[in-house]
């Protein structure tokens, strides 16, 4: 079990409010993603549950109890840090097996638990090593060892894979997508990497000053993100923001379209505009455009396209894909 | 990139090294050779170098006419105990100034414990009223020191972390001597005098600021994660000091430990006045050859050969240890 309930979960650092009033239902069984720029409280948030900070107001409940009052080590869930914390005077048995030693496992129990979770992990070569003798990713795999031995309601992850090298850190992503299909524990995951958010996630949460801006399944969020603070946070290259006469047009203080969900041409379309860069990627290629009485302007073409630096193009939105925003930012019905 | 120096240069910053290290272990050799003459050669002037007639009477003289081993004994109990009971209150102060710094002071549950120690102070001084014996003395004055302490108490208690670092420290510059009556007649009164647990008392009192301290610097350099990492993985405060803080810091606490045996071991002012015989560590033992009169440098000497001795072995072996705690830190 590891159902987790935050009702109005508010933290203040002084008199710096870094958690606005969270509520937020993660059920059973879901991998679930705080995303959000630094400084957004993610990291703050999921501390808070863990209970290394306390909160100022509020209620966490873990499994219908009410854990906000509840230590640390009372509330049933394990967590990888980012910088991994190993124990670094202890082998890496030693390591994993260090919460059921605290726990008062019996030596057996000890040594069978730590001997699957090494298997599981690839680590069974590894398991009398320090941990400065092993490299990032096999460190990364000794604290989720660690995590997983306890046998945790819920398992927290904070930016995990972002000391890692790209090549690695795709490697890892998908272990820990394999590990949630495998244990099928609860999952809370920090990361500020939108990549990482939209191939792991079953549900993100978007954050955003310290509340929550939106929660949804990754092409919910993607699809209809419900404010502009989404829709430019979710997606790669970044959705394009018009206003003035196109938008109003529309019936819209401002609107979104997605650099994929642009057609490019260079006889006809609605905006025109001059190439500043085009990079050709093989796959795909990305052209920046400085669009005339708009300004600059991201496109993505499938594959390669023949454009060039100082090219004059023409931009036309594909109307069942735009997005339109209202002068608060969020978004209008269609 | 490696700084090049010249050969001419670099023998002479070596032979000026050499030259400071001679300088400074000087008044130890001459102490050591001085313990071998007689005494006749030992006050000979101009000093004696080849011509010395080498002997161990001193040595025997000394070692027939007091009881060494009492001495070596005490040092080291009250040395080493001193500092073990210190080591165990200096760890868990310097593992909250270290981890769990006062930074926002003012929050409901700061305030609920400023108002506890107010009325706790308060009742200190009804009581002592009440108690208070018949001549009156205490009845007024106890009263009265208990009311002036509770701004004492309050500026401690709401200071940030570095200030009361900095207030430990500060109690250092005191000189010792001026506490000396007060601390004497305390000691009479509750029998402590002469007694090793005593001395032992004070050695620790003298050396906490210096271990805390330097336990704080430390601990500082482990990384909080870690031991957030212990917290989530079941661990309660004691065994997250027990299994992963100390052993993390151990170079930092031996060399802590180490500085502060060594400190203790040579402290005469209070192991001079707080003792006369059962609990005298090693310096008394050197004192009482040095009489008014002292003219029997060659004993003095071999007595204080056979103090330092043990230290200087002690320190020698583990120097390595010492510089690494040293400089912990320093250099990831």
């Amino acid at each position: 079990m590891g159902s987790i309930e935050l009702q109005q979960v508010r933290k203040s650092f002084g008199s710096v409010n870094i958690i606005k009033g969270v509520d937020l239902q993660i059920k059973d069984g879901e991998f679930v993603v705080f995303v959000g720029p630094s400084g957004c409280g993610k990291s703050t948030l999921l501390r808070l549950i863990a209970g290394l900070e306390d909160v100022t107001g509020g209620k966490i409940v873990i499994d219908g109890k009410d854990a906000t009052e509840r230590g640390p080590a009372q509330r049933g869930l394990a967590m990888v840090f980012q910088s991994y914390a190993l124990y670094p005077h202890m082998s890496v048995r030693n390591n994993i097996a260090f919460p059921l030693k605290m726990a008062k496992a019996s030596k057996e129990v000890i040594d069978a638990k730590v001997a699957r979770a090494a298997g599981t992990l690839n680590l069974t070569d590894y398991l009398d090593r320090r941990p400065g003798q092993l490299s990032g990713g096999q460190r990364q795999r000794v604290a989720i060892g660690r995590a997983i031995v306890r046998e945790p309601s819920a398992f927290l992850f904070d930016e995990p894979l972002s000391n890692l090298d790209a090549a690695l850190r795709v490697q890892m992503r998908l272990e820990i997508g394999e590990l949630h299909k495998t244990l099928k524990t609860t999952m809370i995951y920090v990361t500020h990497d939108q990549v990482e958010a939209m191939t792991m996630a079953d549900k993100i949460v978007v954050l955003d000053l310290g509340a929550i801006a939106q929660v949804g399944a990754p092409l919910d969020l993607y699809n209809r993100p419900d404010n502009l603070f989404v829709a430019k946070f979710i997606g790669s290259p970044t959705m394009n923001i018009v206003k003035g006469p196109s938008a109003d047009k529309r019936g819209a203080d401002c609107v979104g379209i997605r650099p994929e969900h642009t057609d490019i041409s260079t006889t006809a379309g609605e905006w025109p505009g001059t190439v500043r860069i085009a990079e050709h990627l093989g796959s795909e290629t990305f052209v920046y455009v400085d669009v005339d009485g708009i300004g600059p302007f991201t496109v993505r073409v499938d594959g390669e396209a023949p454009l060039h630096a100082s090219d004059r193009v023409f931009l036309t939105p594909r109307e069942s894909r735009l997005h339109r925003f209202n002068a608060a930012g969020a978004r209008i019905a269609a | 990139m490696a700084i090049r120096k010249s050969l001419g240069r670099r023998i002479g910053v070596n032979l000026l090294a050499w030259a400071i290290g001679f300088v400074i272990f000087f008044p130890i050799l001459w102490t050591i050779m001085t313990s071998f003459k007689s005494e006749l050669d030992a006050f000979a002037f101009p000093p004696k170098f080849f011509s010395v007639h080498w002997t161990l009477e001193n040595y025997k003289e000394v070692l027939s006419r007091s009881n060494y081993p009492l001495f070596a004994y005490n040092s080291i109990v009250e040395s080493v105990g001193a500092n073990i009971v210190g080591l165990l209150i200096a760890i868990p102060a310097a593992w909250s100034m270290a981890f769990a710094p006062t930074i926002v002071p003012e929050r409901k549950e700061t305030r609920m414990l400023y108002a506890a120690m107010l009325a706790a102070i308060l009742i200190a001084a009804a009581i002592l009223y009440l108690i208070g014996d018949a001549r009156g003395d205490w009845r007024i004055y106890g009263p009265i020191v208990a009311i002036a302490c509770i701004p004492v108490v309050f500026w401690i208690a709401t200071r940030r972390t570095p200030d009361v670092l900095m207030w430990m420290l500060s109690t250092k510059m005191m000189p010792g001597v001026g506490v000396l009556v007060p601390i004497f007649l305390w000691f009479r009164d509750l029998h402590l005098l002469d007694t090793r647990f005593g001395v032992g008392f004070m050695l620790m009192l003298m050396n906490l600021p210096i271990i805390i301290w330097m336990l704080y610097t430390y601990f500082k350099e482990i990384p909080a994660g870690i031991l957030e990492a212990a917290r989530m993985d079941g661990a309660s405060l004691l065994n997250e000091i027990v299994y992963v803080l100390t052993p993390m810091a151990t170079p930092g606490i031996a060399s802590t430990m180490l500085l502060a045996v060594i400190l203790s071991w040579n402290e005469a002012f209070w192991t001079l006045n707080l003792t006369t015989h059962d609990a005298a560590p090693l310096t008394a033992f050197i004192a009482s050859y040095s009489a008014p009169e002292g003219l029997f440098w060659a004993k003095l000497s071999a007595a204080s050969t056979l103090a330092i001795a043990p230290i200087l072995v002690l320190g020698w072996l583990s120097q390595k240890q010492l510089v690494r705690g040293l400089t912990f830190g320093a250099v990831k």
